[in-house]
């Protein structure tokens, strides 16, 4: 997603600049190569939507992004740049300052991924703490706390104030993600990475919570990545989405352009079978198969096996071409199949 | 659709499942008062024979009960359940192992529900060896012919859950639930553990096998673009209570309830132009143990008034088919 753009973010440089990473996990079955040559951009103030089924490489690449890969994993190719500073070359303590502080990510599952020994004040308070040098020993901790209240508000839990001493279980899932969003945004990232913020929530709690994220992101002119399945989602709230395929991006455009105008077999194959409450009489159709293992996949089309057109050419390593104003597919025949 | 009005497969009048919370000896010594849940709160609905009857509504909100309690797997605390003609609700337990032939089950994780120790011959034949229906061999050739029809392969026979995918998994659910031929299946969060793609594949075999084998289906999911796509018709519930029935067209098209328009509302549309105005709802899911008094719905309502806070509103006629539990709908 790198050559061309027509928005009007097109003079300003990318927040963060992902080129050709690829990230593996040594398993007893074999090296999986879980992202394997994922390019991205994130521009000022926009909003990028990552897509893809379960396994795609969506949190691994992210994860790959903020230096959190779990070991014996490890990012084994590529550049991650984020306003200038190269990420993979950044030591602990760099990390320390950069993370909360310029990225945040809240992380796919809420109750796993916020501390349940300790209260929701505390764990606030310590990404405030660590990034409060601006504010005057003297009275700090009542500042932050003041701030740590401040941040609940604004996420929408109600009555903040009594409700910040308690832990995380005393909480719905709804509520706990937002209270994992006033973590992230407490520090005012630049960036803001939300995996999968919503996805175990009801509707009308998720329309809040992604109300609250769009809201946010105007206010305080961060960026957002939102990483998610749901293409309805993705349509709703976000500026240019990437749709993942087996560890890869195999297309990426602007929203709207994207989703009315597919070009990667996949993609297009995912656009067919959502089920459309305006249209009920469209067909649900079925991509038949299943995603390819991730272990030594290469030499071929990813697709290849579920795809309606696949020919003997597609049997190569296929890269991404350009197939309209900064909107780019990884298919062979792209050119061929669209007539 | 609507063939001469058959009668109604099942027929469900005030159903009711409480459950009773530290009643326990423990409690009763410390003089706790007991603590109650209505899950399922005098619910009135019927399944004519044939059409899918879709369950939305929020987590928590008793789907999962009501349909559990429907086939007696949770016993009613109250009300009735009629099922082909027979009321089921006092029927001894020996006599409902009989009748569950006829009404069956599919869960929503594929991965929970299957005995990780059994092969999958064991597993789908093990409804049939249970009710005594048929001799070993004979088993062996219903399973093959099933897992054919639920797209398996005969060579799947002898492998064991964890060396499927989940939606082959879900397969395999399907193929148990449909071996005992049943005529009334609960659907229960069939596809929600999948991915889009392999849920519009299990959507499909679903709906296939319904037509080919004259299935009825209560189909539970919290995703309206499903139940839109696979219902006749759809139940709308909130804490325990059914708010709104009608036609799957109209009520997509048109709904009454307020509840339903806040939902409706806020499913993600990826078709521009397709979003409907959104009915903001504030706050969150209030706890079942402490429902809002009169309109249970009124603690989040945008429209409530205060009629609402002390009056419960009955579930009524609003149109042909049509029915909601609302002040402010007008009757028809
Ligand atoms: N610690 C690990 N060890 C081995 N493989 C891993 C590990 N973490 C992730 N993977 C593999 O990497 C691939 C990508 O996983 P990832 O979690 O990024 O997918 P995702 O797109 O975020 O999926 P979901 O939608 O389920 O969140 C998967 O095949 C997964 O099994
Ligand atoms: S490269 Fe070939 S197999 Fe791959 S998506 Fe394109 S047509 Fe299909
Ligand atoms: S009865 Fe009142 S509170 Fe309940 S849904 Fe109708 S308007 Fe809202
Ligand atoms: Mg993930």
């Amino acid at each position: 997603m790198h050559s061309t753009r027509s928005s009007a973010t097109d003079m300003s440089a990318p927040l963060l600049s992902v080129r050709s990473l690829k990230t593996c996990f040594p398993t007893r079955a074999g090296l999986v190569t879980a992202v394997d040559g994922v390019d991205l951009d994130v521009y000022p103030g926009e909003c990028l939507g990552i897509v893809g089924e379960s396994g795609s490489g969506k949190s691994v690449t992210f994860a790959s992004v903020i230096g959190l890969v779990r070991s014996p994993g490890y990012v084994a190719e590529g550049s991650i740049r984020f306003g200038g500073v190269d990420l993979r070359r950044l030591d602990s303590n760099g990390w320390r300052r950069l993370r909360g502080r310029d990225i945040a990510m809240t992380m796919q599952d809420a109750l796993t991924a916020l501390n349940p020994a300790l209260t929701v004040a505390e764990q606030i308070e310590e990404v405030l703490l660590a990034h409060a040098e601006d504010l005057p020993k003297r009275g700090r901790q009542a500042a932050v706390r003041e701030r740590a209240i401040e941040m609940l508000r604004l996420v929408g839990i109600p009555a903040p104030a009594k409700r910040i001493d308690d832990y995380p279980h005393q909480f719905s899932g709804g509520m706990r993600q937002r209270i994992m969003i006033a973590i992230a945004l407490s520090c005012r990232p630049k960036l803001l990475i939300a995996d999968e913020p919503t996805t175990a929530l009801d509707v009308t709690i998720q329309a809040q919570v992604l109300d609250l994220i769009s809201d946010l992101r105007r206010e305080l002119g961060m960026s957002v990545v939102l990483i998610t399945h749901d293409l309805g989602v993705v349509a709703e709230h976000t500026d240019r989405v990437a749709v993942m395929y087996a560890g890869q991006v195999v297309e990426a455009g602007p929203t709207r352009e994207l989703i009315d105008r597919p070009k990667h077999p996949y993609t297009r194959g995912l656009i067919g079978l959502i089920p459309r409450l305006s249209d009920l009489d469209a067909p649900i159709r079925p991509i038949e198969g299943q995603v390819p293992e991730l272990i030594g996949l290469g030499g071929i089309c990813r697709f290849y096996d579920r795809c309606e057109f696949r020919a003997s050419k597609c049997r190569t390593d296929i890269s991404m071409i350009d197939v309209g104003p900064d909107h780019r597919a990884r298919c062979i025949r792209v050119e061929e199949i669209l007539q | 659709m609507s063939v001469a009005q058959p009668h109604p497969l099942l027929e469900i009048r005030n159903l009711e499942k409480v459950y009773q919370l530290n009643s326990g000896l423990l409690q009763r010594i410390a003089r706790q008062p007991p603590l109650s849940l209505r899950a399922v709160d005098k619910v009135t609905f019927s399944v004519k024979a044939g059409e899918t009857l879709g369950l939305i509504g929020e987590s928590g909100c008793g789907k999962s009960t009501l349909a559990r309690t429907v086939l007696r797997l949770h016993e009613p605390t109250g009300g009735s359940i009629t099922f082909d003609g027979t009321d089921i609700t006092k029927l001894p337990q020996k006599d409902m192992t009989a009748l569950r032939r006829r009404m069956q089950i599919i869960f929503q994780d594929p991965y929970a529900s299957l005995n990780p120790r059994k092969s999958v011959e064991d597993i789908v034949g093990l409804p049939l060896a249970l009710h005594g229906l048929a001799h070993r061999r004979e088993i062996r050739d219903r399973v093959v012919a099933m897992l054919e029809s639920v797209g398996l392969k005969t060579a799947h026979l002898g492998r064991f859950p964890h060396q499927f995918s989940g939606g082959q998994r879900q397969r395999i659910g399907i193929a148990r639930a449909l071996i005992l031929n049943p005529s009334f299946v609960v659907c229960d969060e069939p596809v929600s553990a999948l991915d889009v793609s392999v849920q519009a594949q299990i959507i499909a075999l679903l709906e296939s096998l319904k037509r080919e084998l004259g299935l009825t289906y209560l189909f539970i999911s919290h995703d309206i673009g499903v139940i839109g796509h696979v219902s006749d018709r759809i139940a709308v519930m909130y804490l325990g209570d059914i708010v709104e029935i009608g036609p799957a067209r109209e009520l997509l098209r048109e709904p009454k309830h307020p509840y339903t328009k806040a939902l409706l509302s806020a499913v993600p549309q990826i078709d521009a132009g397709a979003k409907r105005e959104r009915v903001k709802l504030t706050g969150d899911l209030p706890s079942p143990l402490a429902p809002p008094p009169g309109c249970k719905f009124h603690t989040r309502c945008p429209f409530a008034v205060d009629r609402c806070r002390r009056q419960v509103p009955a579930l009524r006629n609003v149109g042909s088919d049509r029915t909601a539990a609302c002040h402010l709908v007008d009757a028809a």
